[in-house]
């Protein structure tokens, strides 16, 4: 690693404060990719500001209608926890087999999906249930929040607080798993709710997640696997690496669709 | 010795951390940049922790940080600061080993042994969770752990057993 210096903020403003008045700062949540980026020398920051000693920002509250998750909890206490469980158990079940265990027990929510790698699980889930990205400074859609590879809305310093999921009729997710990384191939998280019905493919595509606009339409029709037999996307935007082409990654986003619909009930 | 100056002229110091490794307090003063898995084998001299990949994918760095499985490799020492820390030194009760690591022993879940720390680090934090666990449980439980001599048949039939043996109390 090349050198940076290290700072424990000890709230959001100061956490703010210190990322202004870095030369090249980051923000450190769990870590399970800035440090493995840093390690590599992909990446050198003058300095790491840990919001890891923020009260408030991990923890899940729930209403009825939504479930908040702060963007300092981590992976395992979001498939762990027992409201998560209740009211979006597609949630808990996507977050239960990000990485493996020891990854869950540091990855957070936030860092997640403010980093928006294209293989990551977290993104479907926030686009695919039509969540509410919460910040320092105001909130946004999921559907203006992911911008592009690694991309997203967050403005220079701008830093997420909590992530509010409206709880769904129906929700499921499938995931095609690379068998060392556990990183998608492809992902796919179905809903039907509040924010209608919503088909999230991760893993795939070149510009990171995305929804699948005919999917949903047939899907608001009949909410069944049937309802998207034979509805494709084309592969011509999609990844393509050693791993997989982007005719294979079409083909796994019509299979996985098909079963998360059967696994939303559907 | 004095400090370097940084690019402001100001000279650094490293941040002290207070921890406890194995039970044992320890007060220290850490490089920012310094890894828990450094801290535990260069500083303290506990290099039952191993470094296998170093790219956070094997597992071989396996510890306990308050209480769950983190691979010491991807944490600083500095997030640390505060914690508990329990490495494969710490399991053992003196001459008599933890249950886990009876069960790898009966079961010869090793070969080479360089991923068996790891390994019966997260056994230890996976039973603790899942005090009779199936076959395919402790398969998905181990996705974070890589045996380079592929020998996991042993392992596994080790954590199925150890797991038991640490609910039922005895080794």
């Amino acid at each position: 690693m090349h050198d940076f210096k290290y700072g424990r903020a000890t709230s959001v403003a100061d956490a703010a404060q210190r990322l202004a008045a870095a030369g090249e700062g980051k923000l450190l949540a769990g870590g399970q990719t800035l440090l493995p980026v840093l390690k590599q020398r992909l990446a050198s920051p003058s300095d790491l500001v840990d919001l890891a000693g923020i009260a408030g920002l991990a923890g899940i509250s729930a209403t009825a209608a939504t479930v908040t998750v702060g963007a300092m909890t981590r992976h395992a206490d979001v498939a762990g926890n027992a409201d998560v469980r209740r009211l979006i158990p597609a949630l808990a079940e996507l977050a239960s087999g990000i990485g493996d265990p020891h990854v869950r027990n540091r990855g957070t929510m936030g860092g997640s999906v403010a980093n928006n790698d294209p293989a990551a699980d977290y993104p479907a889930a926030v686009l695919g249930l039509g969540a509410t990205v919460k910040t320092d400074r105001r909130t946004i859609a999921a559907d203006d929040f992911f911008q592009g590879l690694f991309t997203t809305a967050l403005e220079d310093g701008e830093i997420i607080t909590a992530i509010e999921f409206p709880v769904p009729e129906r929700a499921g997710y499938v995931k095609f798993a690379h068998p060392a990384s556990r990183f998608c191939l492809v992902g796919v998280l179905v809903s039907k709710g509040p924010m209608g019905v919503r088909v999230a493919v991760t893993g795939a595509g070149q510009e990171g997640v995305f929804r699948v606009p005919a999917m949903e339409s047939a899907l608001a029709g009949s909410f069944t696997a049937k309802a998207i037999d034979g509805v494709t996307v084309a592969p011509d935007n999609l990844l393509s690496d050693m791993h997989a082409g982007p005719e294979y990654r079409a083909h796994l986003i019509g299979v996985l669709a098909r079963r998360a619909v059967a696994k939303a009930g559907g | 010795m004095e400090a370097p100056p940084d690019d402001l002229g100001v000279p650094t110091f490293m941040p002290t951390i207070s921890l406890r490794v194995n039970g044992t307090p320890h007060s220290l003063e850490v490089a920012d940049t310094l890894l828990l898995s450094g801290l535990l084998r260069d500083v303290l001299r506990l290099t039952g922790t191993h470094i296998g990949c170093d790219t956070s994918q094997c597992g071989a760095c396996t510890v306990h940080v308050d209480g769950r499985s983190v691979k010491s490799c991807t944490m600083l020492a500095v997030q640390a600061d505060g914690a508990e820390v329990t490495s494969i030194e710490g399991l053992a009760d003196g001459e008599t080993l933890h249950p886990m690591q009876a069960a790898f022993r009966a079961h010869h879940g090793l070969q080479c042994g360089f991923c068996t720390p790891g390994m019966i680090m997260a056994a230890v934090a996976f039973a603790k969770a899942n005090p009779a666990p199936s076959e395919d449980e402790v398969r998905h439980g181990l996705e974070g752990n890589i045996c380079r001599c592929t020998g996991y048949q042993g392992i596994v039939d080790a954590i199925m057993t150890g797991a038991r043996a640490m609910h039922a109390g005895k080794a």
